[in-house]
């Protein structure tokens, strides 16, 4: 499946990156660059926004639910090392560092000088006006490198992004409501002939 | 361990298979005494439901004991009796809490939530047994399985109360009860259901115990007219009359208040529109054969309630928005929340009230599956229920 940056922007964004005010409106903190693939998604989460910021904050945790990071150390409270899965078994690494940061209410960062992929993301903890929980929003931009590797790096971010950033956050929610991430893996989880 | 597996249209086998094991801290490990087949577990013999994989272990009603419980579960200990839902609810999320349990929100996978999400547009909850669109997880109809968020589904069953009488709490029981019971039913209510097999059987005795005033059964089948007739219902055959004339003459011209469709995806008949569904189905045009469905909406009285337990999985067209419309019915609809319903409908079997052995026409050790199966797809008449011993000797 193949779609245009543009539907990319506006199929999944968020609501708030829309011409419609957002009750839950937040202050900007991504600038995306033209050109950058820019990706969003909303769940709503059935536990406090403590608790998920908390959680989310520690990004050594962020493995357990994005499914192609292997890694994420952290070098002090504001750097971080990352190792992500790439095809062929092959992984790719850069550096990134969080550029703004608010207890129980949002997170953003940004690679580094010499990632080999440009990338920033922000996640906000809203209270959901309903009482129903927090309302998480993700949003991720990429830079699609140029050149024959920078393409086969690129694969791993524009095959499907927004198809990652949906899947790591139901994976989130499911860990941080239920404790667990749902599977139906085989062979362990679900045999199969 | 053995297990029934699906290889494609009208060919499951018995084949060995790697035993499951605990993955996830709420986990369980059932080893099975009793498993059926279901009516809808034919819709995936025919190959009607997408996104069935060779190899695929089928099965969504069962029950056994527990052989091995995960750190996560401080509930369920090794030695109990279960019957496990057919439908995987976590527990914990804003559906669950709302005991729409048929509508968790985290029991199927990331992975595999983004097709119905794209289907239906919200994802659907996992399932046993039951293609990729509820997840992929392995059903039942095997030596064991494994059951996620154990702690939440299975309904632990007192000694001395045989398997016959509570296997059937997994599925059919309170999907024939929440039919009916989403059918709010009065006192002088009418209530008319479409399709006597097994969730249609227990709706006619689950609306004549929710107060129904009278129930009228419709099928072709005479045995399974005949059971209805037991419970108490009066029947249509189908093939003899004409349903909806029919209607209007025994409700006094008034019309059921309410109607249940018990039948689903592949209604058969022999009018234009159900031609012309099976002539679209085969040319992928449409999925669903909805003309059982398209006859409930005719039928019902003006302000009258439709209840749809029977499984849909698709689109269709020919649907009579107008008469839903114009004549003020309205829709209750969804697969089952059987973790709601468990619990009263166990004490009703326990106090005697509801007795749902008289279904059961055939007991087959798991390795006579794959005649089950046929069987049960060739001769609806005769053959009601098929339940499933994986420790009965083979004939």
């Amino acid at each position: 499946m193949t779609s245009p940056i543009s539907e990319t922007a506006h199929g999944d964004a968020p609501l708030y990156t829309a011409k419609h005010p957002d009750p839950l409106a937040v202050e900007g903190e991504l600038s995306p660059q033209r050109g950058d693939v820019l990706v969003g998604r909303t769940v709503t989460i059935d536990r406090p926004r403590e608790e998920l910021y908390a959680f989310w904050r520690d990004f050594k945790n962020l493995p357990r639910f994005m499914r192609n990071i292997r890694s994420v150390t952290t070098e002090d409270g504001r750097r971080s090392h990352w190792v992500v899965e790439a095809p062929a078994g092959k992984t790719v690494e850069w550096d990134s560092a969080i550029t703004h940061d608010e207890p129980g209410r949002a997170i953003s960062w940004e690679s580094l000088d010499g990632a080999s992929v440009r990338n920033s993301g922000r996640v906000d903890f809203l209270d959901s006006p309903d009482g129903r929980g927090t309302v998480v929003r993700v949003t991720l931009t990429y830079d699609p490198p140029a050149g024959a590797v920078g393409k086969l790096i690129a694969k791993l971010f524009q095959k499907e992004p927004k198809i990652q950033a949906r899947q790591d956050l139901r994976r989130f929610k499911q860990l941080m409501e239920t404790g667990e991430v749902s599977t139906a893996q085989p062979p362990d989880a679900a045999p199969r002939a | 361990m053995r297990a029934l597996t699906w290889h494609g249209k009208h060919d499951v086998r018995v084949d060995t298979v790697p035993d499951p094991k605990i993955v996830n801290p709420r986990d369980a490990i059932i080893k099975i005494t009793s498993t059926a087949i279901c009516g809808s577990d034919l819709h995936l013999y025919d190959h009607t439901i997408p996104t069935m994989q060779a190899g695929d272990v089928l099965g969504h009603e069962f029950m056994g004991e527990v052989v091995e419980v995960g750190p996560g579960n401080s509930k369920l200990k090794v030695g109990q009796r279960v019957v496990v839902p057919f439908v995987i609810a976590c527990g914990q999320c804003y559906f669950c809490k709302q005991q729409q349990f048929a509508a968790c929100d985290n029991s199927n996978p990331a992975e595999t939530a983004d097709m119905s999400e794209f289907l239906y547009g919200y994802p659907m909850t996992g399932a046993f047994g039951y293609s990729h669109l509820t997840g992929g997880y392995a059903g039942g109809q095997a030596e064991y399985v494994r059951v996620p968020y154990s702690d939440i589904g299975p309904i632990v069953i007192p000694d001395g109360i045989e398997d016959d009488k509570v296997l059937f709490l997994s599925d059919i029981l309170p999907t024939g009860w929440m039919a009916a019971d989403n059918c709010e039913i009065k006192p002088t209510d009418t209530v008319a259901v479409w399709g006597c097999g097994p969730v249609g059987l227990f709706a006619v005795q689950s609306a004549f115990a929710l107060g129904a005033h009278r129930v009228i059964a419709i099928d072709h089948y005479p045995h399974r007219l005949d059971l209805a007739t037991t419970m108490g219902a009066e029947v249509i055959n189908f093939d003899e009359v004409d349903v909806r004339e029919a209607l209007v003459e025994m409700t006094g011209g008034i019309g059921p208040d309410a109607c249940i469709d018990a039948v689903g995806m592949e209604s058969h008949g022999f009018t234009a529109d159900s031609v012309m569904d099976k002539v679209k189905a085969a040319v992928k045009l449409v999925t669903d054969q909805t003309h059982g469905l398209r006859q409930v909406i005719i039928a019902c009285r003006k302000g009258g309630k439709i209840s749809i337990p029977g499984v849909y999985g698709g689109v269709t067209d020919k649907f009579p928005i107008g008469a839903l419309m114009e004549k003020g019915l309205s829709v209750k609809s969804g697969q089952t929340h059987v973790q709601k319903y468990m619990p009263q409908l166990l004490k009703l079997i326990m106090d005697g009230k509801l007795d749902t052995t008289f279904l059961i026409s055939h007991r087959l050790s798991l390795e006579d599956a794959p005649a089950g199966y046929k069987m049960f797809k060739e001769q609806q008449n005769e053959v009601t229920k098929v339940v499933l011993k994986p420790g009965m000797i083979r004939h």
